[in-house]
């Protein structure tokens, strides 16, 4: 995408966002640092949370995956003995499993699906805001509450397959939380009903963010509506895409209310999760140490994904136009 | 301004960190997870005779499914903000806690009102002794070795009920002809361990069931006769229906009720159900402890710990609720409304119906009674027994040679 | 990726309710396809929150006859009525109406305090950027990722050390703390995308840090903040083990007895009352939402959407 306009970069008082303190102390002035300084103070609350939370805290979880605690925290170290223990458990490997199946079909639906769906809102419909609202209320009920309607939806006699055989479809089926082949899909029909209205407004939020010009010189050049949308407008839509697939990664990730509260795991252990696997494993199983294990791992995969994204994005220097 | 306002902020932050909630003396807080109709009127027993007592107060926190509750109780006192009480299973759940002497030693008043001379069967204080120290209180007696059936449903399909787990694996296809479904069962984890533990005993003996839990036997874990458990539980497969996963233990039990199905594996507690239906029990419904000719019960069941208090008012409080949780006339009246057997014999079970008169004569003989898995494994092992027998069930490809080649190798590393 | 000019933006916040997408057909069967995916999306979506209504309605006779879909024969608000201020959970029965005024207890300062902090956080990180306030923003933005029950442990041993184990503000903080990553990315790219003339002005006639915040930034910040309400109020309203371990027995959240009355595991299960008592516990974030539909789309456009 372009770049900030040149006037501002030439401008006098260069407090354009982006610029390091390096840039800013070659033109010195008494405001300038009064304001480095103040920034530095607004800031104190995030580095606080930031070191303190999320790097001294991990890493006190970290160390205890190298401990034998169980079921409070405990230093008698055990080395590896935690690690080799969970690639050897059946339980954590189908969780592995399932949430990158999960993991990755979640997020390509709730996109997808987000778009297509903002893009035919995007058509001046009438009851625009009314379909919006409806697309996006499931985002406000929890994912507890979620779980447990689709459950109950997806109940053999009582729920949907039950309602269409007795209209006399008798083969219907729908009931994917009782095969463990498919359980996993039932999840993410509910979890996908939850969040894709979060995407459709995002995405929608960026349609309106394109330039009307774009339009016109598209129809100018005769390039069909839905070619348009594909191969001019969706590219533009970078940021958009990052931010949705960030706030559906992270979702991923965590999940474990849905899991709960739909099928707790089952059947049997088919739609574990590794965020239930490291709950289960440092509250009612009293092994706080596997459980630590299986945390670690769950950040290496955040950390192959996210961090590169977060260099590029916002670690790395800018690149000036 | 500017530096006031963050100055303001800061302020503001302190102050609001150094405000404390004040804590009453005497009240004693006691988290438990008994939210359902039965259990809380029950709970309500014990918080009426407590604050009967004195001025000391009951106050109530209620956090349903024992999971929850228990890890909130951990959390709390690694907080520094101990419940006064709170409820544990009759298990090694709270043995670090012991370990740490986080826990109020109730043995003055154990001893002078001599619990051990009265709490029966005789082994069932054992996981709340350390090192001479008493430091839970048991409440109520469940046992899981149970099949609940309709009667009118055997009827119809014209068999016998079973009296054993080759007997139920003989009658179940002609159950099924008759437009039945054999077993009703929840598809729960813990609902699938709990008929694994019941087949486990139903066909072994009480030496086996020790040998292989309290003495982690491998070579007989490894053997023929461990092999037919998983093979026994691995053919009831075919004999339940489509919709049991995830299945709550009340729904299938509704399922008996109703006459859809014919027979379920469940505690004692499932009796609660029947009676709720207006059903009477050995006629419009049966329960044969075990099946097995020489059936054998588990004792499990609900304990409370005392987490210590700063508070020696707190302590004193403390002491008497253990004792009043013991008292004779309150066993009687909670355990009723419980729907669970007391820890004492010397009390009124005169409102006990036939079923639950059938468990109390098992219980008098204490060769009868065995201890459940989880007071010999850690919560961690107990879990991971959970997760094989889970996948087993699942998993109908799975040979039971494989399964029992597992089950070995978590008992060998179990501690 | 930067930012468009800055006009753009201004004329987008004011003119958002017109759509800038392709000029519509008028009537036709496109137009009819169009309408009839958006109406078969809706019923998708509407279905769950239809079958909770009409099953909070009925009794439960009628719901063991299994008409998932069916209108009640004969509604009753019996089951709502319950739900809010009879219903037992444990030795009280006080239904959820109990933990209402615990849960805005909760939810109000939190919201307010992390949205306070979030945005002071990320108009600071708008313009000061060294590297190494950009790692640590990458170290908060990593920290959204991070399963909070990871965390537990060391934070009860903190918050004990605090003394806010256990009590109000100590709740707070927690649910301040795991808000600040969105919190500061949403306010942060905000104030980055802000015409760039504003701060200029306020400079040259001499306004410093703070006051160029409160005066000129919080204002202009509007839209941006009803999307953080927004996300804070549903997140901290419907947050369940944070408030159970965190907040201390005086205080637990709604959701605690919503927990209490529908995750009971022996007994009837009264799924009318569950609805009806879920019902009830999901209307504040609801109203919330329709309250605000228009201007969440808004702010999301504003702010969220620009990297």
């Amino acid at each position: 995408m372009e770049e900030k306009g040149a006037q501002i970069n030439d401008s006098e008082l260069n407090s354009e966002v982006g610029k390091t303190v390096e840039s800013a102390e070659k033109k010195p002035g008494r405001k300038r640092k009064r304001i480095s300084f103040s920034a530095l103070i607004a800031s104190m609350p995030m580095m606080l949370v930031a070191v303190g939370l999320f790097v001294i805290c991990v890493g006190y979880s970290i160390l205890l995956s190298f401990t034998k605690s169980r079921s409070f925290p405990r230093f008698n170290w055990i080395g590896l003995d935690q690690y080799e223990r969970l690639w050897n458990t059946e339980r954590w490997l189908v969780s592995v499993e399932n949430m990158f199946i999960y993991g990755v079909l979640f997020v390509v639906i709730c996109l997808v699906s987000g778009f297509v769906m903002a893009v035919f809102l995007d058509q001046k419909v009438r009851f625009e805001s009314g379909f919006r609202t409806l697309f996006l209320y499931p985002y406000a009920m929890s994912l507890v509450v979620t779980g447990l309607v689709w459950q109950w939806m997806m109940e053999p006699s009582l729920g949907i397959q039950n309602v269409i055989q007795k209209l006399g479809w008798a083969g219907f089926e729908f009931a994917p939380l009782v095969d463990p082949e498919i359980a996993i899909y039932g999840v993410l029909v509910a979890a996908v009903w939850q969040a894709s209205g979060l995407v459709m407004v995002l995405m929608l939020a960026g349609l309106r963010g394109i330039d009307m010009d774009i339009w016109k010189a598209s129809r100018v050049d005769g390039i069909s509506t839905w070619r348009t949308y594909l191969f001019i407008i969706l590219p533009m839509m970078r940021p958009v895409i990052v931010t949705s697939l960030v706030l559906l990664a992270v979702g991923v990730v965590r999940v474990y209310d849905l899991i709960v509260a739909q099928t707790g795991g089952g059947p049997g252990i088919a739609t574990e999760m590794p965020a239930k696997f490291v709950i289960d494993h440092i509250t009612v199983r009293n092994n706080v140490g596997l459980g630590m294990a299986a945390a670690t791992m769950m950040l290496l995969p955040v950390l192959a994904v996210i961090g590169p994204w977060i260099y590029r994005e916002y670690v790395s220097p800018r690149k000036r136009s | 301004m500017k530096k006031t306002t963050g100055k303001q902020l800061i302020t503001l932050a302190v102050s609001a960190a150094l405000a404390t909630s004040v804590s009453q003396a005497a009240e004693v807080e006691v988290i438990h997870w008994w939210t359902s109709g039965g259990e809380q009127k029950a709970v309500t027993v014990f918080a009426n005779e407590f604050d009967k007592l004195g001025a000391d107060k009951w106050a109530d926190t209620a956090i349903a499914g024992g999971e929850n509750a228990r890890s909130v109780t951990m959390q709390r006192i690694l907080g520094g903000d101990a419940p006064a009480a709170a409820q544990f299973n009759l298990s090694r759940q709270f043995e670090e806690l012991i370990e740490e002497e986080l826990l109020l030693d109730l043995s003055p008043i154990a001893e002078k009102e001599g619990w051990k001379d009265f709490v029966r069967p005789g082994n069932l204080l054992a996981p709340c002794v350390k090192d001479g120290g008493v430091y839970c209180v048991p409440v109520n007696i469940h046992s899981s070795q149970w099949i609940w059936t309709n009667k009118d449903v055997f009827k119809k399909a014209g068999v016998a009920e079973p009296e054993t787990w080759e007997d139920f694996l003989k009658v179940a296809p002609k159950i099924r002809d008759a437009g039945f479904i054999p077993l009703a069962l929840g598809g729960q984890g813990w609902q699938e361990r709990l008929t694994f533990d019941v087949i486990m005993i139903g066909i072994t003996d009480k030496p086996f069931w020790q040998k292989i839990w309290k003495d982690r036997d491998l070579n007989l874990a490894s053997g023929s006769k461990m092999l037919e458990v998983f093979k026994t539980f691995g053919a009831l497969r075919q004999h339940i229906d489509g919709g049991a996963p995830g299945r709550n233990w009340n729904d299938a039990t509704n399922m008996v009720i109703t006459g859809k199905a014919a027979a379920q594996v469940m505690g004692d507690w499932a009796r609660g159900e029947f009676a709720a239906a207006g059903q009477v029990a050995e006629q419009d419904y049966g329960c044969i402890p075990g099946p097995s000719l020489r059936p054998f019960l588990t004792i499990g069941g609900d304990a409370f710990i005392f987490p210590k208090q700063e508070d020696p008012a707190v302590e004193k409080a403390q002491l008497k609720m253990a004792s009043m949780m013991l008292n004779q006339q309150v066993q009687a009246k909670f355990n009723n409304a419980k729907g669970s057997l007391p820890v004492r014999d010397d009390v009124d079970v005169s409102l006990a119906d036939a079923c639950m008169k059938k468990g109390l004569a098992l219980l008098k003989d204490e060769d009868s009674v065995i201890k459940p898995a989880n007071t010999y494994l850690t919560p961690d092992a107990d879990g991971q027994i959970q997760d094989l027998v889970s996948t087993f069930w699942n998993t109908p490809a799975m040979s039971p040679e494989n399964a029992q080649k597992q089950f070995v190798s978590i008992l060998k590393y179990a501690d | 990726m930067g930012s468009k000019p800055q006009t753009s933006l201004l004329k987008r916040s004011m003119g958002l309710d017109n759509p800038w997408g392709p000029r519509p057909i008028k009537t036709s069967p496109a137009r009819m396809g169009v309408y009839g995916f958006l109406i078969v999306a809706a019923l998708f979506f509407c279905i769950p929150l239809y079958v909770m209504v009409i099953t909070s309605l009925k009794g439960m006779p009628e719901i063991r006859l299994g008409e998932l879909f069916a209108l009640p024969n004969d509604p009753t608000v019996a089951a709502w009525l319950k739900a809010w201020a009879e219903a037992c959970t444990g030795v009280q029965c006080n239904g959820i109406k109990e933990g209402f005024w615990n849960s805005i207890k909760i939810t109000v300062p939190s919201v307010m305090v992390s949205i306070v902090i979030g945005s002071i956080n990320g108009y600071a990180l708008s313009f000061w950027r060294s590297r190494g306030a950009n790692l640590i923003f990458g170290l908060l933005l990593f920290g959204a990722f991070v399963p909070f029950q990871v965390v537990i442990f060391p934070l009860i041993i903190f918050t004990r050390e605090m003394g806010m184990y256990g009590t109000l503000p100590g709740i707070v903080f927690i649910h301040t703390a795991f808000g600040m990553p969105i919190m500061t990315l949403l306010f942060r790219n905000y104030f980055s995308s802000l015409p760039e003339e504003l701060f200029k002005a306020a400079r040259v006639d001499g306004a410093g840090f703070w006051q160029i915040f409160f005066q000129i930034m919080m204002p202009m910040a509007i839209p941006i903040t009803i999307v953080a309400v927004i996300l804070q109020t549903t997140g901290i309203w419907n947050d369940f083990l944070l408030g159970l371990i965190f907040a201390g027995r005086e205080n637990l959240p709604m959701t605690v007895q919503l927990n209490n009355i529908v995750t009971t595991t022996f007994g009837v299960r009264e799924y009318n009352v569950n609805m009806a008592a879920t019902i009830l516990t999901a209307l504040v974030p609801l109203v919330v939402y329709l309250a605000s539909g228009k201007y969440f789309v808004r702010g999301i456009a504003a702010g969220a959407v620009k990297g």
